[in-house]
């Protein structure tokens, strides 16, 4: 302990004397200087061992190579290679014929090279933090507030002394609040480890308030025993005080994991929803048992992932243009089935049970087979990937808060086409009285496949949602077509405020179970409830009132 | 030999003699009950009319779900109560089998441990649940082969019908039932060995359930009890009380208004349904060797809907037919063309539902009306009107 | 007996019936023998059809081969595909139709346990011979199957070793995440014993286990990250199954719970896997395995080569469970050869200590127990939907078909080779096989 300590003051002293003597040289020998960064550089290939390899990155990041940003980055994505013949150092890039190939060392272009006649740079998760801490510590003077941010962060994450002297330097400029208040942690941390007694202190004061998970994971860890029953963390006084802080800020947390329960309920809900949504169009509103409403949400998902193959490089547009073509895609396929199948089956609505069944199962092998079984690979857009960090107890994603919004904004749109639009009159006059309706002129053919094409669609746009969230196989469908049927009946069948009730309670309701019962009883559950829901309100939460509910 | 004024005078027989189809069915069934057996067993193999055992045994699963169709059907076609969720009865009493078949394997489980099946051994069980208690003995299990459906269908049954939950409601209720169990049985807590489920079955009655003997005893059976379970149906939807039934199909309300207590009919058809299904369940893990969660899943119990619609609902022997045609198509398809024998299995059940609109029995019933029609005195069989 | 009407409709049904059946179900049992039969029970519908299309594909492609070679004794090799759809009762049926009605020589198949253990009373009643090639939970040794994927200790205890290890990262806490059902199951009892016999403490592992296609992961995975953060390192053993683990990753990916802080070792993630979703977010997370397509040897380029030649898309990938049919369809070939027939008592006598190359430059050799020795290795998710290899055994490790790490599996050993024992499951204390079918 107190060895590894002096040769962590020692190592500082050397740095801060390197970063000195660094800033103040102006450049003596430039070539010689570039020789021996070369052979620093070229000690990754041979280096095996993690310890060789960190004390290798911790030399690249102090030296003066003038792009050592560069190389520690790409050595931290996999995109450092070397050459198997002539063990050149590259960054390689993927290329339809290997990799495009540039040397590390001089920046040349070398082309493009067979993808088995180089071999990667290997890094493990070990020196991932090491890489993480130093690219941090060199990204702290960035320009941009963001990049700085996130460098703050991750120096919280890969806390070490070494980089104490670039903290104190970041500090002493930095404007933001933010970056500040996460330096100041990121000190803390690191200071948390020292040895004198008033520093530690100190850096446990730091943490009030902050519920960052990582400080608190250093504080748990200073509350363990050895197994003699002896605390690991001998200073009581520091333990103490930590063990305050630490029950202080799982107190609050504990408050945010109950907010975060209802997110999480919310965004199951609204999953549920946008299955279900277009269900009761089909099922709720005409009366159709459609089995393939989960298949027009597998194409759905199929067109996500063949409009991200026309538009590789704009992904993250590919996701605004999937929702309109997906919607276009399900939509004329449910007026082709309509027009085809469920024409000739209105008015014996059990037999569209078994049409639509036979649909599906068609559906699926028809997936199967032009797309293969596979599951596809669809790229979430850069804005729906990630959290947004609240604090450090609650974050949300942003996926799951798009498609809350997402879910709500497709329900309106379709409350105000049914209600606001004269197609939506049209479709409420047939699906009421279809006799009534022909004679008073409207297409009621037309019409209907209008609506089975209308809730077809809405599946569709389900698909995209889905697509973010798992996997786009030939199976996606049946997996949630069990539960949106469960969602439309518990509202009521044909009422879309029903339907949207019904999801998010049974959303929440399901997320408030599963900590205590698990995810499988917790479902368990729900079914059971609703149930016993029925017996109580036969006709689901929002029932129709009046005569076309008698059949 | 019976004689044939016996046989008009017996109950079965006035049921089987207004009843042309089912005398057809019943024979079938009393042929092949005599004949499989024989050709398996007495015919050398190699021969013209050697029916190897896979087709023994495969014929005999065909039977197991000709009787869980029958049993849809006479909720279904006659009283109107589309159930999602059939296949949780049959499952039911495959399970109450397979835990018999279970308690005889004894100490020859792997783990050679005389109380406890091996997948409770490996999972560190000690002591066999209660539930288990009492599937040693045969005949207890015979008994809740017919009993745990029969409860769960009368507590589920009570519970709605009383409440009036009706149509498509009733659907998605009986599915969410089959689907709620599903989930149950596929958890390892629950001690019915989770997703793998009870397998490797060595005996029944002390008969090994490898040798050819007892199959042909099994498929002997089956074939018996479909019969069995036909005039069973036909006795109730053609007394008095089957009359209410179809009434109930027909209009509930109508019904109700005229005094009659619609919810006890109701649910002492869908009782009755419950067991048959349990009784086919429980033939049918003995012949297959395996009962597993997947019985539960909802997409197995809308198959069952499917078999009765394209055999012919309301019709009973349709029910049968249906069973068998589709299951026959589906065993010829997954090994004649298995890379899109999906795409055959749902044009024929588009197809059937466009044209076929009261299923294969239908068709044959519209030749026999039209040959009819000349003589102009028969009176048309009566299909379903849903 | 009945009116003479009644008996003519006797008669006319009997024939009917019995047509039905003869003519339709057992028309096509005689053929000539001409060529070597070998039966594919892999799902080709269903939920299954995922990962099992491609072991149907590579069993095609093998069989190919080796008819280009000249067959086997002289023979060509015909393949039976059947489909039984994920369907476990109809997994039996078919594998009665293959060794009943088929005939065939031998049967690469199943997937899952579950349709392991519906098949097997009916491989070991027609005593077919079954190559099972995924890794598995173990507990089992038949007579006629043989089995090329991992057993637990070749997979879950190293993997468990790693992690321990400096390397790893000296993980101290554990979490074992897994689908509930008996893969998860039987390796999760495996690893708690196993851990506790290392010193980690009851309250320092938390198992958790979902339902299949579980596709909400927030709260486990919430729960994960708190779990974590109670001041030891942490990881996470996955035994998600398939369909799920997208989900899962796609979760972990958006809660920002990276590999430097929680890693997670998966034992059913493989290359094919990682093909149906992004791997950016997901870089550093492991994967314990017996192959990686990423393998640096010769006949490993080769295979590859071949395979994407074979399937004619060059993104497809190469995974273990491929792997575990390359080599037992080798060794099937060997073993037919040195036999000189395809007999199945003389082939699996043969069989035993075969050895042939395994595609990461080693050899792989059949065990008396029927199962095979092999490399363990971790890989790393890389960006490119790949693994990198970080480590591996420094020889192949011998399959154990009993654990021992469950008292009452410890017991037993399974051998077909030692005449005195000559069975799967030999009680070393009583001395005995139990239940034996034949």
């Amino acid at each position: 302990m107190k060895l590894s300590h002096v040769f962590r003051v020692f190592v500082v002293l050397a740095l801060f004397v390197a970063q000195v003597v660094q800033a103040e040289q102006i450049t003596p020998v430039k070539s010689e200087v570039a020789a021996d960064n070369a052979l620093l550089l070229n000690e990754l290939i041979s280096a095996r061992s993690t310890s060789d390899k960190k004390n290798l990155i911790n030399l690249i990041a102090n030296s003066n190579f003038p792009q050592r940003a560069k190389v520690l980055s790409a050595l931290q994505d996999g995109d450092l290679y070397y050459t198997k013949a002539d063990e050149q150092l590259v960054y390689a890039f993927s290329h339809p014929d290997g990799y495009q190939i540039t040397s590390v060392i001089d920046g040349e272009n070398l082309g493009v090279i067979g993808s088995r006649k180089v071999r990667k740079i290997s890094i493990n998760n070990e020196l991932r933090t090491v890489l993480r801490g130093v690219l941090a510590e060199l990204s702290l003077r960035s320009e941009d507030v963001f990049v700085r941010l996130s460098a703050a962060k991750d120096l919280i994450r890969s806390p070490s002394p070494e980089f104490l002297y670039a903290i104190e330097r970041a500090k002493a400029v930095e404007v933001n609040e933010k970056v500040l208040a996460s330096l100041n942690i990121a000190t803390a941390m690191i200071n948390l480890n020292s040895e004198e007694q008033v520093l530690r202190l100190d850096a446990i004061e730091a943490f009030r308030g902050t519920l960052d998970s990582d400080a608190m994971s250093i504080l748990a860890a200073m509350q363990l025993k050895d197994s003699e029953g002896n605390y690991l963390e001998q200073d009581d006084l520091v333990r103490e005080s930590a063990a305050a802080v630490l029950s202080e800020m799982r107190g609050e947390a504990e408050m945010y994991k109950l907010v975060e329960n209802v997110f999480f309920g919310l965004s199951l809900g609204s999953v549920l929803l946008l299955t279900a949504v277009g269900l009761a169009i089909t099922f709720g509103v005409m009366g159709v048992i459609n089995m393939a409403h989960g298949e027009m949400m597998m194409l759905g998902a199929y067109t996500t992932y063949v409009i991200q193959l026309l538009m590789p490089n704009y992904i993250d547009y590919s996701i605004v243009v999937a929702i309109p073509a997906a919607f276009l895609v399900s939509g004329l396929v449910g007026i082709v089935i309509e027009r085809g199948v469920i024409r000739h089956l209105y008015g014996r609505p059990l037999e569209t049970l078994l049409a639509t069944f036979g649909v599906s199962l068609i559906l699926q092998q028809a997936v199967r087979s032009i797309f293969s079984p596979l599951n596809k690979s669809v790229s979430a857009p850069s804005w729906l990937s990630g959290s947004w960090e609240i604090n450090g107890a609650l974050s949300l994603t942003y996926n799951r808060l798009y498609i809350i919004i997402f879910s709500l904004v497709v329900l309106l749109m379709l409350v105000f086409l049914l209600k606001k639009t004269f197609v939506g009159l049209q479709m409420r006059a047939v699906t009421q009285n279809r006799a009534m309706a022909n004679s008073m002129g409207i297409r009621t053919g037309w019409v209907d496949a209008l609506t089975f094409g209308l809730g077809s669609g809405i599946a569709g746009i389900a698909g995209v949602a889905l697509s973010q969230l798992t996997n786009v196989g030939p199976n996606l469908g049946q997996s949630y077509i069990i539960d949106s049927f469960m969602v439309v009946v518990f509202g009521g069948v044909g009422n879309l405020f029903g339907t949207f009730f019904a999801a998010m309670s049974l959303g929440v309701a399901n997320k408030f179970l599963e900590p205590f019962a698990g995810a499988v009883l917790a479902k368990i559950f729900v079914l059971v409830f609703i149930i016993l829901f029925i017996q109580w309100r036969p006709r689901g939460l929002f029932a129709l009132k009046g005569r076309s509910v008698e059949d | 030999m019976i004689n044939s004024k016996i046989f008009e005078r017996s109950a079965i027989g006035r049921l089987l003699l207004a009843d042309k189809a089912g005398r057809y069915l019943i024979a079938a069934l009393l042929v092949i009950t005599v004949l499989v057996p024989l050709c398996n067993l007495l015919m050398p193999a190699g021969s013209f009319l050697h029916i190897p055992t896979y087709v023994v045994v495969l014929l005999g699963k065909y039977l197991c779900y000709a009787l869980l169709a029958l049993a849809l059907d006479l909720v279904w076609g006659y009283c109107g109560i589309l159930s999602l969720g059939h296949g949780a009865f049959f499952a039911l009493g495959g399970y109450a089998m397979g835990m018999h078949l279970m308690r005889q394997i004894g100490e020859r489980g792997v783990y050679g441990n005389a109380e406890l099946p091996d997948f409770m051994v490996f999972l560190n069980w000690t002591e066999l649940p209660w539930y288990w208690y009492g599937f040693d003995n045969f005949f207890f299990t015979m008994f809740m082969v017919a009993l745990v459906p029969a409860a769960l269908a009368f507590v589920f049954g009570w519970l709605a019908f009383r409440s009036r939950v009706t149509g498509v409601y009733l659907s998605i209720i009986t599915q969410a039932m089959t689907y709620a169990l599903l989930l149950a049985f596929f958890r390892n807590d629950m001690g019915f060995g989770g997703n793998n489920g009870l397998t490797d079955f060595k005996d029944i009655l002390g008969f090994s359930l490898q040798s050819d003997a007892t199959r042909c005893v099994l498929f002997a059976l089956s074939a018996l009890s479909v019969a069995g379970a036909y005039v069973l149906c036909r006795a109730i939807v053609t007394s008095k009380y089957g009359r209410v039934l179809i009434a109930i199909r027909d209009a509930e309300s109508r019904t109700r208004f005229m005094g009659y207590r619609v919810e006890h009919y109701k649910l002492f058809v869908f009782v009755v349904s419950a067991i048959l299904a349990g009784i086919a369940g429980a033939l049918y893990v003995p012949q297959v060797g395996i009962i597993n969660p997947g019985e539960f899943g909802p997409i197995n119990s809308i198959e069952i809907v499917i078999w009765v619609a394209i055999g012919g609902r309301g019709t009973l022997f349709g029910a049968v037919i249906g069973a068998v045609a589709v299951n026959y198509a589906k065993t010829y398809f997954t090994g004649a063309f298995p890379e899109v024998w999906l795409f055959m299995l749902g044009a024929l059940f588009v197809i059937s539902t466009l044209y076929l609109p009261k299923g294969i029995v239908g068709v044959v019933t519209q030749i026999r009306e039209r040959r009819a029609e000349s003589n102009a005195t028969s009176i048309p069989e009566q299909g379903a009107k849903s | 007996m009945k009116s003479p009407k009644s008996i003519k409709a006797f008669a006319k049904h009997s024939s009917i019936v019995l047509a039905a059946a003869t003519l339709s179900l057992s028309a096509s049992i005689a053929q000539a023998a001409d060529t070597i039969k070998v039966g594919v029970l892999h799902s080709l519908s269903g939920t299954m059809a995922i990962s099992e299309t491609t072991l149907k594909d590579t069993v095609l492609m093998l069989i190919e081969d080796q008819n280009k070679k000249g067959g086997i004794l002289g023979k060509k090799l015909e393949a039976v595909v059947v489909d039984p759809a994920s369907n476990w009762p109809l997994f039996a049926e078919k594998a009665k139709e293959l060794l009943d009605k088929d005939k065939v020589d031998v049967i690469f198949g199943c997937w899952t346990s579950v349709s392991r253990k519906s098949v097997l009373p009916v491989i070991e009643e027609l005593n077919g011979l079954m190559f099972y090639p995924v890794q598995y939970e173990g507990e089992e040794s038949s007579k006629n199957v043989f089995y090329t994927g991992a057993a637990p200790n070749q997979q879950a205890i190293p993997a468990v070793d790693y992690l321990m290890s400096e390397a790893g990262g000296s993980v101290k806490r554990w979490v074992l995440a897994g689908t509930d059902y008996v893969y998860p199951r039987t390796t999760n009892k495996i690893l708690e014993s196993y851990l506790k016999s290392k010193g980690v403490a009851e309250k320092d592992i938390m198992i958790n286990y979902t339902p299949f296609g579980h596709s909400d992961w927030q709260t486990i995975v919430s729960d994960i990250k708190k779990f974590g953060s109670q001041g030891k390192k942490t990881a996470v053993v996955s035994t998600i199954n398939g369909d799920a683990n997208v989900p899962f990753y796609k979760e972990l990916a958006n809660q920002g719970m990276s590999a430097e802080d929680i890693p997670v070792v998966a034992f059913s993630v493989g290359e094919e896997e990682l093909s149906g979703f992004d791997t950016g977010p997901l870089v550093g997370h492991l994967a314990a395995w017996n192959y990686f397509m990423s393998a640096d040897a010769e006949v490993n380029d080769e295979f590859i080569d071949k395979w994407i030649a074979y399937i004619g898309d060059d993104k497809r990938v190469t995974n273990d469970p491929m792997e575990a049919t390359y080599i037992g369809f080798n060794m099937w070939v060997k073993a037919v050869e040195k036999a000189k027939t395809t007999d199945v008592d003389k082939v699996s006598a043969a069989l035993i200590g075969i050895s042939v190359p395994n595609l990461t430059g080693g050899v792989a050799t059949m065990l008396p127990n029927h199962h095979l020795t092999k490399p363990v290795l971790i890989g790393e998710i890389q960006e490119n939907g790949q693994f990198d290899i970080v480590w591996q055994t420094e020889g192949a490790v011998p399959g154990d078909a009993w654990t021992d790490f469950l008292p009452e599996s410890a017991k037993l050993i399974a051998d077909w080779q030692d005449p005195k024992i000559m069975c799967g499951n030999y009680n070393t204390e009583t001395k005995k096989c139990s239940g034996q079918n034949y």
